[in-house]
């Protein structure tokens, strides 16, 4: 059974006039946002993009742009308390992953 | 193959006696490893230096080792040498594999590479499994190069290609790496399982190789840690009720203790176990309709509506299923699927709904016992 999560909210965005159809964000897409059409790239399901950022850094051309940042309750608290940007490092506690 | 192994253990066995001062054995040795580690079956010679052959066989020893970290017990320690290592019989043409140092990663990936003869450059992550430490950048571009360099592997293997796990794409840029060492990076498959057939492929990955899941055998094997956590925050809470025993009229007891043990299981494994059947998306939502169907069912079936325990009834309808409701929303940090923006916006809705109906049950609750 497919996952979903909420809706139109991820900040992915595409320029396909820089995309040079190399073909590499969908090669790291973990949920298959992607796919190539006519030598470019095109966002097909942008409600299952979480945010990773592996496309962003695998574009050769900066074609992507996306908040990249973790999907994570507890960090984001963590974040909130200490003033920081929210990362999974909760070594101390191994709260997320 | 497995001769090869074994010819090769000896050949340890007789060169190890005072390597660490270089007296004997004048071979650089590539990747330092502790002999009793069974994992290890041998070493191997390169122009370089020697590098130690690994096993694919998991051993007892192993499996105790993840069960330990899935409970958390010496969860940030459980790492193995970064470095270069071999399996089967590589050779200068053998494909290239990198991964993690958390040995937990390192376990899933060599079960499922027996038959193959492959080197596995293992990057320095600080025992953090691929997908997060790519995400903290310590799976990252600078590391692989460092790595590739320390090695030397450029001079091991002829060729420029190496494999990463597709999780690693959030730490690497591939045209980076490809700049400043000459290695191509092809991304593999997500899980270990499927690298042996995109090898054999010609390093073709299926759409359902290239895509996470979350099945409920992933999900269950996370909650234990997720019971950890909230296990060890239940203390100050249990702490607490003890002081308030002292001095209230009604004091906390088994059936307390069941209706909270029952709402926090209900938040970390149950809602966890069963999330994509949960009507809804947020998983604050999930855990809160999963935490008022156990609190409901607790509370009619030992008639705490009855107007004597009337208060404690509703109290306990208001803040036990938004305990379970914060516990699963914590879960979305164990999920493969949510997103910063999505979990930012669940968390400004249901936050204020969850600490106020917290504080109305608590209230509620605190009246029933010193009051009655």
């Amino acid at each position: 059974m497919k996952h979903k999560y909420l809706k139109n909210v991820a900040t992915l965005n595409l320029m396909a006039e820089k995309c040079i159809g190399c073909g590499k964000c969908t090669e790291v897409c973990p949920h298959n946002v992607f796919s190539i059409s006519d030598k470019k790239a095109q966002i097909n399901d942008i409600n299952s993009c979480m945010e990773c950022g592996a496309c962003k850094m695998n574009c050769p051309v900066n074609a992507i742009s996306v908040e990249a940042n973790v999907g994570c309750a507890a960090a984001i608290i963590n974040g909130w308390f200490t003033g920081s940007k929210p990362s999974c490092d909760c070594s101390g506690s191994g709260d997320c992953c | 193959m497995l001769t090869d192994a074994k010819d090769v253990m000896k050949v340890s066995e007789e060169g190890f006696c005072c390597c660490s001062s270089g007296c004997c054995d004048n071979e650089k040795i590539i990747t330092p490893y502790d002999e009793k580690d069974t994992w290890i079956v041998g070493k191997i010679h390169t122009l370089k230096g020697s590098v130690p052959v690994i096993s694919t066989d998991i051993h007892f020893k192993d499996m105790l080792g993840t069960w330990k970290v899935r409970w958390g017990i010496n969860r940030m320690s459980y790492m193995i040498n970064p470095g270069l290592y071999a399996l089967g019989s590589p050779d200068n043409s053998s494909p290239v594999l990198v991964s993690a140092n958390y040995k937990l990663t390192f376990d899933s990936l060599r079960k499922e590479l027996s038959g193959l003869d492959c080197w596995i450059l293992i990057l320095d992550t600080k025992g953090v499994n691929v997908w997060c430490a790519a995400g903290k950048g310590t799976f990252g571009t600078d590391e692989l190069i460092n790595r590739i360099r320390k090695t030397g592997l450029s001079q091991i293997v002829s060729h420029r290609r190496l494999i990463l796990p597709q999780l690693g794409a959030v730490g690497i840029r591939a045209h980076e790496v490809t700049r400043q060492t000459g290695f191509s990076v092809l991304y593999g498959p997500v899980r270990a399982k499927d690298i042996k057939s995109f090898i054999t492929s010609g390093f073709e990955a299926t759409k359902e190789m290239r895509t996470v899941k979350f099945t409920a055998w992933d999900r269950l094997v996370l909650t234990p840690m997720e019971l950890v956590q909230a296990a060890k925050t239940s203390l100050f809470v249990f702490g607490i009720l003890f002081l308030i025993n002292l001095f209230a009229v009604r004091t906390f007891g088994l059936l307390d203790f069941i209706a909270y043990v029952g709402a926090v299981i209900t938040g970390t494994i149950i809602t966890p176990f069963l999330l994509p059947y949960i009507p809804g998306r947020a998983f604050a939502w999930k855990g809160w309709l999963m935490g008022l169907i156990w609190t409901s069912v607790y509370v009619l079936s030992n008639g705490l509506l009855a107007s004597d325990t009337l208060l404690l009834g509703i109290g306990y309808l208001f803040v036990l299923p938004s305990l379970s409701s914060f516990l699963a929303m914590n879960f979305t940090g164990s999920s493969t699927y949510t997103s910063f923006s999505g979990v930012m916006k669940e968390m400004k809705i249901s936050l204020p709904f969850i600490i106020s109906s917290s504080v109305i049950g608590v209230v509620l609750v605190l009246i029933k016992s010193f009051i009655g």
